[in-house]
């Protein structure tokens, strides 16, 4: 088998965030486009606000549904520290596209561990390819913080081995039955999405994938 | 969880393991699935639920459950469970005889071990209850393959009527994968046959049963060497050949895509044929196995040379990355360094909390503040009161033991803990997994025990389940509700020391606790909330800090919320002198649902309600 035929992408977060149904969705538009895919996390004890990761990998055969440290071609994280936990798995010409959102857990509050200062800034540092947005505001100014999912995805949109609108019509469909303004909205944070990464890195950057 | 319309045969879906095996055991015209929730097997039976012409339930503890699908195979019906390792533990009283009745209509046993432990109190192996129990074990290694395993293990039972064994890990139940799924085969029960030489398991009658588990072991071993689950590929590479059964055949075939393999499917009897066969063709064989050296050591004792777990580790899951230099080892090539890149960078734990707004929270600041106690603990999200800020579990064993090991440590204590005084914590639907007995052995024997039963209405560490105390099946419609007071009451504890608290009041929970600890004998401290990942939980005005009036005193950080974030630190000293750290606070009001647990030890008076108008439309629960 050869792995350049596969492709990885590690999305994170913490438990709460919507880690697991994005990938479930980028799943889907991968599925949609004729690939054999797996994807694959530890949930157990995630949704009491612990660390989740989900892998994705497809490609036209996926065996090992666990991707190895550095062969992550883009790392998707909800959260600064988390991208900077899996960063290691990205591999050298890997793309991180990281919401600058700063969870802090109870064990930092109590003075037991840090939160590092700037996650997105040590990896670069660490020679990552990062760009870092502010999902979460830029779903307010979209007039519904719910939509920070489907900025994240936005985000993913234009790095992946098939047309952004593929991505988004798994998007649609997903909250088709919520009627055309639910849609919309929807539609336009996936733009805004897309947007805050090509301004930042420029519209004619090759997908790493 | 309605009965929903099951995606058309012949459709390509992407399924969990979980969801693979319960399509399987609906397609395979099961009547009754049975199980206790447990991760990472929950999904099976929850995504039963939703399929129509079946029977499926939440049962009280795993050992009901076997014993339900037992009695429904009793009848010819097609049945199955599905529990977690764990779980099996306390099923096997049922296994081990049920084994000698054999089953009558297929009879299926999921069990799902959490290789990795990411959430359970051990690290266990279910293969060996294959031997123990003298029952077929089956291990797929992926979506497709556990649907058609289901279906096979039901054909395998019927034929052979014995109870499968069908052994997934954490990488089979929570990878999706794509599954081509099929139709409903219809299944009906042959009709229950009164034979008590074969279902009454007197002596004399299980004796006479007994030679047939071996008989059987050997006609399966058989079927085990013919069977196509079982099969060698032969590669191309023949330095190393490789046995490997579940997700360590796709890490096997990943990292050496030309080795020879023997995929091992049917996986108990193994077959030693096969296993000769691929000796005969490589240089070395190495078996590949999640997580004893089981495999291993019977092949040995079979006379065949094999690695295995000299190479590999014992704990843990495999993967590619671990198999690789493993095996480079033992080709004698030298470890290549990982990238510099591929080093994880330090960063903080992100260990699970406890939810704003918990109603444990309330217990386990209580028990924090609370000296010259010993508090055993039990299995449910209440075990994280063992973590920060509270650290206030003494024990946590498995399901049900709080109450055992109380009582033990009251029986066996000496001069050193005499003054000291026994709480036992548990949950509502641990209680009535398996808390019940304990609880009866405590007032049976006298034992000085403070018990605190913390009702939030559902089994909440697994998602959120129905229990018989919440008044809801598994499809969420009505059903009887029993009364946790009353019961309390039947296993012997005098009602004048059943107390009802509300979690969210700690004055009134520590007076309680204060109270019923100095009473010489068993009480029982009911503290009911609903769970705030249920629809039982309705939020409140969240809450916020006035910066000016808040002192850094950190009380409220005591309580252990989430939504409760320090903004500021400062070193001062004291008028003793002593140096004190003090840390300023805010409360995120996206997080917060109002609880008002934090406000009761702010010194201050800081934490005050969000001004109605200032209230964020959608309160997201952490």
């Amino acid at each position: 088998m050869n792995q350049d035929q596969i492709t990885n992408i590690l999305v994170c977060g913490i438990g709460g965030q919507g880690v697991m149904t994005a990938t479930e969705i980028l799943a889907e538009a991968a599925i949609a486009e004729g690939h054999d895919v797996k994807k694959t996390e530890v949930a157990g004890m995630a949704q009491r606000g612990g660390v989740v990761t989900s892998h994705l990998r497809f490609g036209r055969k996926v065996l090992s549904p666990q991707i190895a440290p550095g062969t992550v071609q883009v790392l998707l994280g909800f959260e600064g520290a988390e991208a900077l936990r899996w960063s290691h798995y990205l591999r050298s010409d890997g793309l991180a596209l990281v919401n600058n959102a700063r969870l802090v857990p109870p064990v930092v509050d109590l003075g037991l561990f840090d939160y590092p200062d700037d996650p997105p800034g040590q990896m670069r540092a660490a020679g990552h390819r990062v760009v870092s947005f502010d999902a979460m505001s830029i779903a307010n100014q979209l007039g519904e913080v719910r939509l920070g999912n489907t900025v994240m995805l936005g985000a993913i949109a234009d790095y992946l081995p098939f047309a952004p609108d593929i991505l988004l019509a798994c998007i649609v469909k997903r909250f088709a039955r919520k009627g055309d303004q639910v849609v919309d909205a929807n539609r336009r944070a996936f733009a805004a999405g897309r947007e805050a990464v090509a301004r930042q890195l420029g519209a004619n950057e090759p997908a790493p994938a | 969880m309605a009965a929903v319309m099951p995606a058309p045969a012949a459709s390509r879906l992407l399924l969990s393991g979980n969801e693979a095996v319960a399509r399987g055991v609906w397609e395979s015209g099961a009547r009754v699935a049975a199980a206790y929730p447990g991760t990472p097997a929950t999904e099976i039976i929850e995504s039963l639920a939703r399929y129509p012409d079946l029977h499926t339930e939440w049962s009280v503890n795993e050992k009901v459950s076997m014993e339900v699908a037992l009695g429904a195979s009793m009848t010819g019906a097609r049945a199955f469970c599905a529990m977690k390792h764990v779980g099996l533990n306390v099923a096997s009283d049922c296994l081990m005889t049920m084994t000698i009745t054999g089953a009558y209509g297929g009879l299926v046993i999921a069990v799902a071990d959490d290789v990795g432990m990411s959430s359970s109190q051990n690290e266990q192996d279910s293969r060996f209850w294959g031997r123990f129990a003298h029952i077929p074990v089956l291990e797929p290694a992926d979506s497709q393959e556990a649907y058609e395993m289901t279906q096979y293990a039901f054909a395998l039972s019927e034929q052979h009527q014995t109870p499968v064994l069908l052994r997934l890990t954490t990488r089979i139940c929570h990878v999706k994968g794509l599954v081509s799924v099929g139709e409903r085969e219809a299944h009906e029960p042959a009709g229950f046959v009164k034979n008590p030489e074969r279902w009454v398991m007197v002596p004399a009658f299980a004796k006479m049963r007994i030679p047939g588990l071996f008989q059987r072991d050997e006609t399966l071993r058989a079927v085990s060497e013919a069977s196509p689950l079982n099969v060698i590929e032969p590669g191309s590479d023949r330095r190393v050949g490789f046995v490997a059964s579940g997700p360590a055949y796709m890490h096997v075939k990943e990292a050496f895509p030309d080795a020879p393999v023997l995929k091992l499917g049917f996986s108990y009897p193994w077959p030693p044929e096969k296993v000769r066969a691929l000796a005969a063709m490589c240089d070395l064989m190495v078996v590949v196995e999640e997580t004893e050296l089981l495999l291993e050591t019977e092949i040995k004792a079979a006379g065949i040379a094999c690695h295995g777990k000299d190479v590999l580790p014992r704990i843990g899951e495999l993967s590619p990355q671990v198999l690789g230099p493993a095996v480079d080892r033992l080709l004698g090539k030298a470890a290549v360094a990982p990238e510099a890149a591929a080093t994880p960078m330090k960063v903080f734990p992100r260990p699970p909390t406890l939810c704003a707004s918990c109603p444990h929270m309330g217990i386990y600041y209580t028990l924090s503040q609370l000296k010259n106690i010993i508090v055993t603990g039990d299995i449910g999200c209440y075990t994280l009161g063992a973590g920060h800020p509270w650290n206030a579990l003494d024990s946590t064993i498995c399901m049900g033991a709080t109450m055992g090991v109380a009582l033990g440590i009251d029986k066996g204590r000496g001069e050193a803990d005499r003054n000291k005084r026994i709480l036992a914590v548990i949950g509502d639907s641990t209680f009535m997994h398996m808390g019940m007995q304990g609880l009866l052995n405590i007032t049976y024997n006298k034992g000085n025990i403070t018990v605190l039963l913390l009702d939030n209405n559902t089994t909440g560490m697994t998602g959120g389940q129905a229990t018989p105390a919440s008044g809801r099946d598994i499809h969420g419609q009505e059903a009887p509700r029993i009364d946790l007071a009353k019961v309390v009451e039947a296993l012997g504890v005098a009602n004048e020391h059943i107390k009802i608290v509300d979690p969210y009041e700690l004055p009134t929970l520590f007076k309680t606790i204060r109270e019923e600890v100095k009473h010489e004998g068993p009480s029982v401290i009911i503290a009911r909330r609903p769970c705030v990942l249920t629809d039982g939980f309705k939020p409140f005005r969240p809450y916020l800090v006035d910066t000016d009036k808040c002192t850094g005193c950190s009380n409220c950080l005591e309580v252990g919320c989430p939504a409760i974030h320090v903004t500021r630190r400062e070193k001062v000293i004291k008028n003793s002198g002593k140096e004190v750290e003090l840390a300023f606070v805010n409360i995120d009001n996206q997080a917060c649902t109002g609880c008002g647990l934090c406000v009761q030890p702010c010194a201050p008076d800081a934490i005050q309600h969000v001004a109605r108008h200032d209230i964020p439309i959608h309160i997201v629960k952490t």
